[in-house]
């Protein structure tokens, strides 16, 4: 069995008396997605920040491709190949999609200290930048204004983004939130597919997504994991049932 | 309703046009007063970069301006009075020469805008707006106190510095110089605003966090615009000392920040023209508001108000119908 | 350097300091309950001051011109804030930033058309001038004692206000929650309107007391707001506590250091070089303070947001 590609161990944060993570030891590995999923409270969130950087725990260890990353900051967890993608969409509205998708491309090659040349001629990041809208099938928008995209259609810029750095593992909040049946359905078959280039952890509110993806589910209630297994275990799980799936059903 | 391209070639026309005029019809004033518009629209090109695109709003760009003024102050200063700068730890003459000037207004005002711009952003937001003020304001009581300059008084310098192969004198041939910087200014942060560093400057404005999980990041891109900022408000700092042979601490005052601001405003932030319309207009209203009142100020600010209240696009924005910066 | 010279230095840095933190107040209530970040605040202060020279000046009483200069500032601020800020409450800093600094080219200049450019003065009152014994045999004078308690009571005030009243009560939601204290059934236009001219009295008071000392002219409002900035990023925003900390801070080291570095530089230096670069070092030693509570807690000693 070989490391895996993600992992915390022993997490813990709390803000003031409210611990929002309990000792929370997760991994993800090569090939499969791993969904989190937990009334809202839960801690999903604070989970998230810690694992990206955006909040540093109070103990514990967050490990990327085998190595300690909890003292590094978002961007240099970025370069070390952690993709993410945001609930509530944070693109540069003003921007086109292509200089949306061209910025996470100049992102992986960590060198913006370019002042002359034209970014978007340049071929390299330019390929990369339309290879992943073409992948998500936005590649008709390149040129619109990212504010004028539906809800959806900047979800979808949200994974090309992340796609473009060809990331060793992805993290997702929510990419479903917001999208139409059809944009879902559309999303869970490409995210299908998706885990052979990087496993994902996927914190996702839509049951049949979660249901149909997840190789593996974590179930989080008040900052603590209650159960991790298969789909079917879970389902079956008695503490979920009544923690979590009980109050739905 | 304009486009923007057209009215961006119309405003450059106007500033080949209108000295060209005066040089026949024998009006140096106006030629001057081009020679302030033109200056003055590189310090708000300068402040463009760090507010328009990068979106820091710095109340303290007279810094800059100041330092430019003061270098071309301090080494004329030396070279017309034949005394040395400095003796240790190596002889260093004072000089009549621009390029030399303006490589040490630069040098200083990138100097100066790396130490501001490192600790104000430390912080954001309303924070970085107080706190570039005030550097601003110790620059400003520096230079009164320091009394080796001219303290209050300021500096004069009795003749223009050279420039070689240009009689500066004559008010059309400095005109002409600072022309064709503004023009290789424009063209610069046009590139710029183009470029890797434009791409992720602009984005680093409207998501931060976008920047920063993309593995950039947001603070140093900030940092180095506002580096470039400070650089070319401080060449426009050199020029404009030039053109007045005289420095004081007003260029380092509050008000002196605030105008800078305002020539961006009047024609448009984040826009490439914006500044130089905005710097045009400014002088245009200042020669003619100030011709009929002595209190033009009062309309000068019932103006701005307007603009901020009622049309966020500057003077661009209002003729070309487009609120927004991007077309 | 004498002890008595030392007391009487340290009165003066916190008279000052006091009369920072009139300005400070205000700015900071209006940025922790509006999000406002007010450049036109040094107007008022201006308003205030020559409220009070042309009422003290027509009536003869120093206490109506101060009366003047409460209810004039507070007026000037009502009617600025109804007219022009509620507009920019939801607009970005930039805009905040432009709209009040037009305000300040308006307020200048209107008080330059009405009064001209001369310095107008306004005397300490009879029975506030001249010296006064402190305990230990120091002389002080009786006026700038009478400010600093001026100053200790408004602080007090202000605390009694925000923590024990109705309209604390509303503030203090207001600066938590604005959505909260609209639920609360609150009138929010009434609420910001009464808390901008609070803020805009406390800057006119401000400046008729500071105008006693110093001469009223247009453009003296603008140097004391930078400082009450400077005031407001060391204690952080929001704070009414940090607001008292940092103006005494101020206040203490721009007074102290304007004496004591010139001093102390003589030790190592020759005088007159002492005396140059002392003073040199001395107006920028509050920047500096700044700065290093910049370095060590870029939210402020009392901030609670970055």
């Amino acid at each position: 069995m070989t490391d895996p590609v993600l992992e915390t161990r022993d997490v813990c944060k709390s803000f003031g008396a409210l611990r929002a993570s309990r000792n929370i030891s997760l991994d993800l590995n090569a090939g499969e997605i791993h969904a989190i999923i937990g009334p809202n409270g839960a801690g999903k969130t604070t989970l998230i920040g810690q694992i990206c950087g955006t909040l540093k725990p109070d103990s514990g260890s967050v490990r990327l491709l085998g190595q300690d990353v909890t003292g590094l900051a978002t961007r240099d967890r970025a370069q070390r190949g952690l993709g993410r993608t945001f609930q509530i969409s944070s693109l540069a509205m003003e921007d086109t999609v292509l200089q949306n998708a061209v910025l996470g491309a100049l992102g992986a090659t960590a060198n913006p200290w370019r002042f002359w040349k034209d970014v978007l001629k340049d071929t390299d990041l330019r390929t990369k930048a339309e290879e992943a809208l073409h992948r998500v099938g936005l590649q008709d928008h390149a040129l619109s204004r990212t504010a004028e995209l539906s809800h959806g259609q900047r979800r979808q810029l949200e994974v090309a983004v992340a796609l473009t750095k060809e990331p060793k593992a992805f993290v997702m909040d929510e990419p479903m939130a917001g999208m139409g049946s059809e944009g879902s359905k559309r999303l869970t078959e490409f995210l299908d597919e998706l885990r052979e280039q990087a496993p994902i952890l996927l914190v996702e509110h839509d049951m049949d997504a979660v249901f149909a993806l997840a190789d593996r589910i974590s179930v989080l209630v008040y900052g603590e994991v209650i159960a991790t297994g298969t789909v079917d275990e879970i389902r079956s799980d008695a503490a979920v049932r009544e923690a979590y799936l009980g109050e739905d059903a | 309703m304009i486009r923007e391209t057209y009215l961006n070639a119309l405003t450059l026309g106007l500033f080949v046009v209108i000295p060209a005029w005066a040089l026949i019809a024998d009006e140096p004033f106006t030629i001057t007063l081009m020679t302030r518009a033109a200056i003055f629209a590189i310090a708000a090109i300068g402040l463009n970069i760090a507010l328009g695109i990068g979106g820091l709003v710095s109340l303290g760009h007279a810094v800059f301006f100041g330092i430019g003024g003061y270098a071309m102050g301090i080494l004329a200063y030396h070279a017309q009075t034949y005394t040395p700068l400095a003796e240790w730890p190596f002889l260093i003459d004072g000089t009549k020469s621009m390029p030399l000037i303006w490589l040490v207004a630069v040098v200083v005002s990138a100097l100066a805008a790396f130490v501001i711009g490192t600790l104000s952003l430390r912080t954001t937001g309303v924070y970085f707006i107080m706190i570039t003020l005030a550097f601003g304001q110790m620059f400003f009581f520096f230079t009164i106190s320091w009394a080796e300059y001219g303290g209050e008084d300021g500096l004069s310098i009795y003749v223009r510095n050279g420039f070689p192969g240009l009689n500066t004198l004559a008010p059309i041939q400095f005109y002409g110089l600072c022309f064709v910087i503004l023009c290789l200014v424009l063209l610069f942060t046009w590139r710029l605003s183009k470029s890797s560093f434009g791409l992720a400057l602009n984005a680093a404005r409207q998501a931060p966090v976008r920047v920063e999980t993309v593995g950039l990041d947001p603070t140093r891109l900030k940092l180095v615009a506002f580096v470039i900022s400070g650089a070319i408000t401080g060449l426009a700092g050199a020029l404009f000392a030039d053109l007045n042979r005289f420095v004081s601490p007003t260029m380092f005052s509050w008000q002196t920040s605030g105008e800078i601001m305002i020539f961006l405003i009047l024609g448009g932030v984040g826009r490439l023209y914006g500044p130089v319309v905005g710097a045009l207009a400014f002088v245009a209203l200042e020669h003619w508001l100030g011709g009929l009142s002595d209190y033009w100020h009062i309309y000068l600010g019932i103006l701005l108000l307007l603009i901020v209240l009622f049309g966020r696009g500057g003077l661009i924005g209002l003729a070309s119908g487009k609120a927004a910066v991007h077309d | 350097m004498s002890f008595l010279l030392l007391i009487e230095q340290v009165l003066n840095g916190l008279q000052f300091g006091i009369m920072l933190f009139l300005m400070a107040a205000g700015l900071t209530l209006i940025f922790g309950v509006m999000g406002l970040i007010n450049l036109a605040h040094g107007s008022l202060y201006m308003i205030g001051a020559f409220c009070a020279a042309a009422v003290a000046a027509a009536t003869g009483s120093f206490l109506l011109g101060l009366v003047a200069a409460l209810a004039g500032a507070a007026a000037a601020g009502a009617l600025v804030e109804l007219v022009v800020i509620r507009r920019l409450y939801d607009k970005d800093h930039l805009d905040q930033v432009l709209a009040t600094f037009a305000l300040i080219l308006i307020f200048s200049e209107g008080t330059r058309w009405i009064f001209g450019s001369f310095p107008l003065f306004l005397n300490v009152p009879d029975f506030l001038s001249g010296p006064i014994t402190l305990p230990g045999g120091i002389e002080y004078p009786l006026y700038r004692l009478t400010l600093i308690v001026i100053g200790l009571l408004v602080a007090l005030g202000l605390y009694m206000l925000i923590s024990r009243t109705r309209l604390g009560i509303q503030i203090r939601a207001g600066e938590n929650d604005r959505e909260m204290i609209a639920a609360l059934g609150i009138d929010i236009a009434k609420l910001y309107t009464i808390v901008f001219a609070l803020g805009a009295a406390l800057a006119g008071l401000a400046g008729a007391l500071v105008g006693a000392i110093q001469s009223v002219q247009v453009g003296m409002g603008e140097p004391v707001l930078i400082l009450a900035f400077v005031v407001i990023v060391i204690g952080g925003i929001g704070s009414i506590k940090g607001a008292l900390v940092g103006a005494i801070l101020v206040g203490l080291t721009d007074t102290l250091g304007g004496i004591f570095l010139p001093e102390a530089l003589k030790l190592f230096l020759d005088p007159s070089t002492a005396t140059s670069v002392g003073s040199s070092l001395a107006s920028m030693a509050i920047y500096i303070l700044m700065a290093a509570v910049l370095i060590l807690r870029p939210a402020g000693l009392f901030g609670a947001r970055a």
